[in-house]
């Protein structure tokens, strides 16, 4: 199922320092990448900016040439109803089967629908997938976020 | 004699007991210090050689990286159930630099702090309150046994805990203040805002500050925010800890010349040069039994000046430090090498990144930092293992330079953007100097 679910996320170290932000958004913009889902986690002193556009290697290739710190790693995305539990019953779903969540954000879908994306470790990519499949949750295919 | 007398022996005198005491330590390590024997066969130099004291200028030198070869106890010249005392000093690629003292040693030592401490008339009535480190390092015990044979009380406080020692200093009726100059301005300022005026409201009258260099506005900074008397300390392990030189109240830094004999080189050719050039300072130790050393190599530039000090002392006089002839740095009082940070580095897994060591004061404090470039080798995308990565660093920092050092994680380019090629060293301290 890795093969067909698993969607590719790029980490880009930035230092809390201004106008860092600025730059990788500029960089993208003007490579015209368009970034479909992001999350920034942060420490006291540096941040990392997670993405996932709709082309990972020439937003990688762009970023990198620009003196960036990146790192390509797999996650996958779900799609629940927008509306309480949504969250819940995939959580569940991981937890139950002892999978640690390393972590998750969240975007509104469509109308009524919201996406999920999960980062687990490596070694339980697989088990997660066919949890949240047991569980009769739609997983979201990679050309969902690569194909606009 | 008292020990005090020393200092004022006619020059005649002095050099009769040097030249005695440099046979006696020639003698010593040929016989006793396999290094040495084989350093003087190479050049086919016996210790009946020594004649004069313008002999020694044919002995061999010695070097910190003689002392790290034979690591940890190879140039030591008496038995180890002699050896009654050891310290160590950080290394530059994680061995320390070792030295040991034999009773008799600490006798010395005592008698040069002891004289150090008669420089300020400090006796029986005085407390000191002696805030140089006590551990491997030699500064809290040399200012502590020398303290004692004066007959003064003695507070050893050690480093850190600032309010506390400023507590202690007050309470205790502390008159003189034993440790390196930026932290002498630290507390003055954290006793500032605690509402205190401290030339007033402490019994202060004299301090011993060494370990570290201080600029003239340095010394004059600390003079005036306690109102005393600044003492300079000047010593180093490897010859036996602080007690090498001291100033007397005329601010001139006199050498106990009969315990250690000094000259001036040329860096690069190892000449002699005459008094008054400024070069390598280089030691000779003469009564020291344990580690005695031969013509030590202190990489500090300095000059020496024989004219009679207006003190009435007849002893040597050296010329304030004014470098270093390699790269080593003093983070407060704590001698770093770029290359032992860059030792830790590499030994860290996976890990041959540029880095920058950046020397700043916060408030007068010196701040090490670290500034290391997350490059793809060591970036996973996690926030836990970067931070993994710098408290681990920050822990074999600390290991290696028994020194706290903050890591920074930094991006790629940006050591080059802010500070310029190939910079491996940016010392900010300068720049905010009091002077």
């Amino acid at each position: 199922m890795r093969g067909k679910y698993a969607i590719k996320q790029l980490s880009i170290f930035l230092e809390n320092r201004k106008g860092r932000l600025k730059e990788v958004t500029r960089v993208l913009a003007e490579a015209n990448v368009n970034i479909r889902a992001l999350a920034l986690a942060e420490s006291a002193e540096f941040g990392i900016l997670r993405l996932v556009v709709d082309n990972p290697e020439k937003a990688r290739s762009v970023l990198s040439k620009e003196g960036f710190t990146v790192k390509e790693q797999e996650v996958f995305a779900v799609e629940v109803p927008d509306k309480p539990g949504g969250f819940y019953q995939v959580v569940k779903a991981l937890t139950e089967a002892d999978i640690n969540i390393d972590y998750t954000y969240a975007f509104v879908g469509g109308k009524d629908s919201a996406i999920l994306i999960f980062k687990v470790p490596d070694n339980l990519f697989e088990k997660a997938l066919e949890m949240v499949n047991q569980n009769g949750i739609k997983l979201v295919e990679p050309i969902f976020f690569y194909g606009k | 004699m008292d020990w005090y007398k020393k200092d004022f022996l006619p020059r005649e005198d002095l050099e009769a007991i040097q030249l005695k005491r440099l046979k006696d330590t020639v003698e010593r390590v040929y016989h006793l210090v396999p290094f040495y024997r084989k350093k003087f066969d190479e050049i086919g130099l016996k210790p009946q050689h020594i004649k004069s004291l313008d002999d020694l200028k044919n002995l061999p030198f010695t070097t910190k990286q003689d002392l790290r070869d034979n690591y940890p106890f190879g140039l030591f010249a008496a038995p180890m159930d002699q050896i009654v005392r050891i310290h160590s000093s950080s290394g530059t690629t994680g061995k320390p630099t070792v030295v040991g003292y034999t009773e008799n040693d600490l006798r010395v030592w005592t008698e040069v702090m002891y004289r150090t401490y008669k420089m300020a008339n400090v006796g029986p009535g005085d407390v000191v309150h002696n805030a140089y480190g006590y551990g491997l390092f030699t500064g809290g015990l040399g200012f502590h046994y020398g303290a004692e044979a004066v007959g003064a009380a003695v507070v050893p406080s050690s480093v850190g805990f600032t309010k506390r020692q400023l507590m202690l200093l007050k309470d205790f009726g502390a008159t003189i203040l034993c440790c390196t100059p930026s932290y002498a301005l630290h507390l003055a300022e954290v006793a500032r805002e605690e509402g205190f005026d401290p030339p007033k409201d402490f019994l202060l009258r004299a301090g011993f500050f060494g370990a570290e260099p201080a600029s003239e506005g340095l010394r004059q900074a600390v003079a005036e925010a306690w109102g005393i008397k600044y003492f300079e300390a000047y010593g180093l392990s490897e010859i036996i800890g602080p007690g090498v030189a001291a100033s007397c109240p005329e601010g001139e830094l006199h050498i106990f010349e009969d315990h250690f004999i000094p000259e001036i080189i040329n860096p690069e050719t190892g000449e002699v040069l005459p008094e008054g050039q400024e070069g390598e300072l280089v030691f000779t130790t003469l009564s020291k039994q344990g580690l005695p050393i031969i013509r030590y190599r202190t990489k500090d530039i300095a000059s020496l000046y024989k004219a009679p000090c207006k003190c009435g002392r007849t002893v040597l006089r050296m010329g304030r430090i004014v470098g270093r002839t390699d790269d080593m740095l003093i983070v407060s009082g704590v001698n770093v090498f770029p290359s032992q940070v860059e030792h830790v580095l590499t030994q860290v897994e996976g890990l041959t990144p540029n880095y920058v060591i950046v020397v700043d004061k916060r408030g007068v404090l010196d701040v090490l930092e670290v500034w290391v470039e997350v490059d793809e080798r060591v970036f996973t995308g996690d926030i836990g293992s970067l931070e993994n990565l710098k408290r681990k660093l920050e822990e074999e920092l600390a290991n290696a330079l028994f020194l706290r050092a903050r890591v920074k994680l930094v991006e790629p380019k940006t050591l080059e953007r802010s500070m310029g090629k190939a910079k491996r060293v940016v010392d900010r301290r300068e720049l905010k100097d009091i002077a």
